[in-house]
């Protein structure tokens, strides 16, 4: 029994079909996906416009009130100045250190050096998450550093450390020595080469590192949650949750307005970066 | 490592070649003692703040130590009794058993999946729309932890107290649902694939690159279905990126605080993640002692997922 042929224009509309229909299935996915990233983030860019917010977004009555709210309070400011201070001063340090010893660990070939660099890697995600919040807190009661923004930000660097020796160590690597021969030559020595020939080099790793340095301890709320609980000192990831009355019911203008304040500068940090460095910011951890 | 890593070892090994006091000294003139010296301050930092703590717990662990009263200032060594403790905790087994729930549904199947559709349907996509969405996906990965809560309370709880309204989603369906009270566990997974698939979604992108298109142009033309693509050409070239982008969320996953700040633990404890656990035991019941030797438990628990991995990655290497 022969199969009845098909024309072949018949073969061509069904064709055709398939393509729609695959491409209509691909925006479908499109769609939805961005949906559901996009949807619960629709609080965050409307209630800090509307004029009485609640915990649903919706824009009814559109206003610029809820921002003068913010600016005009100390604890507020005060919380980001806080937050500036932690993310620079734990950037600063871990640049600093993680330029020394992964430009150490690039040129000089130490045993095991590969090995122990991954396990203290994997070992930081996993310490600095949250297991070891209680030798943490009475190490730094101890070391009397509780309610300082210095212990805090000794805690962060100890704990970003590893993975930013592992990323700017990726980068040292691709730098041909040549370039430190010829300055060897003419008498300079490890920290001038350091600074005037490499560090030159391996800017965009320094910027990454640094950049995500800056974005990891903007955003970390356990760590001085532990360590601070002096007001004045809170940073403004702690600080967002002290907006409540005395009844207890959320402030909500100033917490909405506020979030959007706090939430902005990193967004806009991170998305320039990853626009201009793509990829290479994940360098060190692609495996 | 990055492509251009390997091309500059490749020209930096042969020159090293076997001469012994080059090798000490570093093709840069770099000797060990100096090499010593830049060590010093991040190894420093990283024993203090990093390694310390971790051995510390396995110390702390095995005494009474509390946050106020007369143990506080002494405490007294119990031996394993924290750790007899923990295994008769029906609180520690549940909250071990929704750590591990959390862990597997939005780690290992939420966000690789979600990453690696993301990846793999938008790869030939050529429009800034793509920017966009990704765009999206990385926002929700950036955005500070404490302002992801209040998003995730207003979308799916609304308002609790005098003036009780449902949350964003249920005014888009339309539905009155209380998410975080009949599913809460499902509702945490969803949030954290929302939270993380970010990273699955980059690192895959990478990762595809590394399958070249001709192969899969070849496979497309000889009839296979896109799951044997991806069963025969696409996943034996990016098995190692899976394996290390597995392994990482898993760890991320389950240290991860921010539960806390969206359900702290509730209802009855439904939510109560293991951060969550040790937090209330050490912070709020004060009993530092038990806190530790759960977290030496949770060490113990990271180290294994790392070991499995770790293996399976070097299985597939040989």
């Amino acid at each position: 029994m022969s199969t009845p042929a098909v024309p072949v224009h018949e073969l061509r509309f069904r064709g055709v079909l398939a393509t729609f229909a695959g491409r209509a299935g691909f925006y479908a996915f499109a769609a939805l996906v961005a949906a559901f990233f996009a949807l619960p983030m629709a609080w965050l860019v409307l209630a800090p416009f509307e004029a009485h917010p609640t915990f649903v977004a919706n824009l009814v009555q559109p206003t610029l009130h809820n921002f003068p709210v913010v600016f005009k309070n100390p604890d507020a400011l005060a919380s980001l100045r806080n937050s500036l201070v932690l993310s620079l001063g734990t950037m600063a340090l871990v640049v600093l250190c993680a330029s020394l010893a992964a430009y150490a660990l690039s040129r000089v070939k130490l045993p095991g050096r590969d090995a122990v660099l991954y396990i203290l890697l994997l070992f930081s995600s996993v310490v600095t998450g949250s297991a070891a919040m209680v030798p943490i807190f009475v190490l730094v009661y101890d070391l009397h550093l509780i309610n300082s923004l210095e212990g805090v930000i000794l805690v962060l660097a100890g704990g970003t450390l590893p993975a930013s020796i592992f990323i700017l160590k990726d980068f040292m690597d691709s730098v041909p020595t040549s370039y430190e021969e010829s300055a060897r030559v003419f008498g300079a020595g490890p920290f001038r080469i350091l600074k005037d020939v490499v560090a030159p080099i391996v800017r965009p790793g320094l910027v990454v590192i640094a950049v995500w340095t800056i974005v990891t301890v903007w955003g970390s709320f356990l760590t001085p949650f532990i360590l601070l609980d002096k007001p004045s000192l809170l940073p403004a990831s702690v600080e967002i949750y002290s907006y409540y009355d005395v009844g207890g019911s959320a402030k909500l203008p100033l917490i909405a307005a506020f979030a959007l304040v706090y939430t902005l500068p990193v967004v806009v940090i991170y998305l320039v970066v990853q626009h201009r460095y793509g990829f290479r910011f994940f360098g060190g951890i692609k495996g | 490592m990055h492509p251009t890593s390997k091309t500059a070892e490749q020209a930096v090994e042969p020159s090293l070649g076997p001469v012994t006091s080059l090798e000490v000294t570093g093709p840069s003139g770099l000797g060990r003692k100096w090499a010593g010296v830049f060590l010093t301050p991040s190894a420093l930092l990283i024993g203090v703040f990093l390694v310390f703590p971790a051995v510390w717990t396995l110390y702390l662990g095995l005494t009474n130590f509390s946050l106020v009263g007369f143990a506080a200032a002494h405490p007294t060594f119990e031996g394993l009794t924290n750790y007899k403790n923990a295994l008769t905790d029906p609180e520690f087994g549940n909250s071990l058993l929704i750590t591990l729930i959390y862990v597997f549904g939005s780690a290992v199947v939420g966000q690789v999946v979600l990453g690696f559709a993301m990846a793999w349907r938008f790869k030939d996509w050529r429009s800034p729309l793509r920017r966009v969405v990704e765009a999206l996906a990385i926002i929700a990965w950036i955005v500070p932890g404490s302002v992801v809560a209040f998003l995730w309370i207003s979308y799916l709880q609304g308002n609790i107290g005098p003036l009780i309204e449902h949350g964003t989603l249920d005014v888009i369906l339309h539905i009155s649902t209380n998410w975080f009270l009949q599913f809460p566990l499902l509702s945490l997974i969803i949030f954290n694939i929302w939270r993380g698939s970010a990273f699955s979604m980059m690192l895959f992108n990478g990762a595809l690159q590394s399958v070249p298109p001709s192969y899969l142009e070849t496979a497309k033309i000889s009839g296979a279905s896109e799951l044997q693509q991806l069963r025969d050409v696409v996943l034996p070239r990016i098995k190692g990126h899976v394996l290390t982008d597995v392994l990482l969320i898993s760890l991320w996953t389950f240290n991860d605080f921010t539960p806390y700040l969206i359900t702290a633990g509730g209802p009855n404890g439904q939510t109560e993640t293991l951060p969550v656990f040790v937090y209330k035991v050490a912070f709020q019941q004060g009993d530092l002692g038990y806190a530790s030797a759960i977290s030496l438990i949770m060490l113990v628990i990271n180290s294994v997922i790392a070991v499995v991995y770790l293996r399976m990655l070097r299985a597939r290497s040989q």
